[in-house]
């Protein structure tokens, strides 16, 4: 037995297996730790076929964003999540039937289908050797150049979508002080204070 | 030896959990969007493996984008539930009625 091999089924077990944990779990806090290890061993699938770059980007982004994002809404928002899962025995043989006639569907085409005779002479982008050069390096060179529109495009769409996020959950609350800049800085001297000449011993 | 074929059904098996979570767990909104994030990881292990195998790295590329839009489309989802509970106290799928649809 390779490595890669028992390595590949060691990630592959763990990604299925927590992935239904994902999907079956009672406490949704659980389902995104699992979650996680689901994109853990994700990653480690990436690394194993040698795309070093989407697998440090899926442990950045997914379990260091997305993953956190979920954890801190499923942890502040006050639902009963018991009586949300009172309907799941009701809805597993339907779910196992869809399921089951997916599956079923997707493994008719394996070992069915072969590569179109051109599919090498179509690539878009061949990977230079890596001997010489690295998985981030070529993506890179790729990425600002061919496909920077696409970029750019990307990272307009998370622009949209943060400020979306922010618009949708901001609120203004009416019982809370607020500093007003513009007060502050229209605020004038005369009006704000005055001046009083005390003479001594006396007092106002 | 590890061919292309064992990474294709791998992402066959995700994917259909991610269908499988989506029809169990009908209530529930938060794991609802946690099962389309395992189909789209589904999505991506198919597009790298092929990308790998094919030695063309705009799988790889495309990937990229797919990850940002998953990402994307996490933070409205969870924007919108949050703001669906601030105002209905709830976040069971079947009581979203407000719009009649």
């Amino acid at each position: 037995m390779d490595f890669t091999v028992i390595a590949f089924y060691l990630f592959a077990f763990t990604a299925v297996a927590s992935g239904l944990l994902v999907v079956l779990s009672r406490n949704p806090v659980h389902s995104v730790l699992w979650l996680i290890l689901t994109f853990f061993s994700a990653a480690g699938l990436f690394v194993l076929m040698g795309a070093e770059y989407v697998a440090m980007l899926l442990a950045i982004v997914y379990v260091g964003a997305v993953a956190v994002l979920f954890l801190f809404v499923v942890m502040m928002l006050d639902v009963d999540f018991v009586e949300l899962r009172s309907g799941v025995s009701k809805y597993l043989p339907l779910g196992l039937l869809i399921g089951a006639i997916l599956l079923m569907e997707l493994g008719l085409i394996f070992g069915h289908w072969t590569f179109a005779e051109d599919a090498l002479s179509l690539r878009a982008a061949v990977t230079p050797d890596m001997a010489e050069t690295h998985n981030t390096i070529a993506l890179g060179k790729l990425i600002y150049t061919d496909y920077i529109y696409m970029f750019q495009a990307s990272g307009m769409i998370l622009l949209v979508a943060m400020i979306g996020a922010i618009v949708l959950t901001l609120r203004h609350r009416k019982d809370v002080k607020r500093q007003v800049i513009a007060d502050q800085i229209l605020r004038n001297p005369k009006d704000a204070m005055e001046l009083k000449d005390v003479k001594s011993g006396q007092g106002l | 030896m590890i061919t292309l074929e064992h990474y294709l059904a791998l992402a066959a098996v995700l994917f259909t959990i991610g269908i499988f979570g989506i029809f169990v767990n009908r209530k529930n909104v938060i794991i609802i969007l946690m099962s389309i994030e395992l189909m789209l990881l589904a999505v991506n292990i198919n597009f790298v493996a092929f990308s790998t195998h094919l030695n063309d790295l705009v799988g790889q590329i495309f990937t990229l984008f797919v990850l940002t839009v998953a990402a994307a489309e996490a933070a409205i989802g969870l924007a919108i539930l949050v703001c669906f509970f601030r105002n209905r106290g709830t976040i069971a799928v079947e009581d979203v009625n407000v719009m009649k649809g």
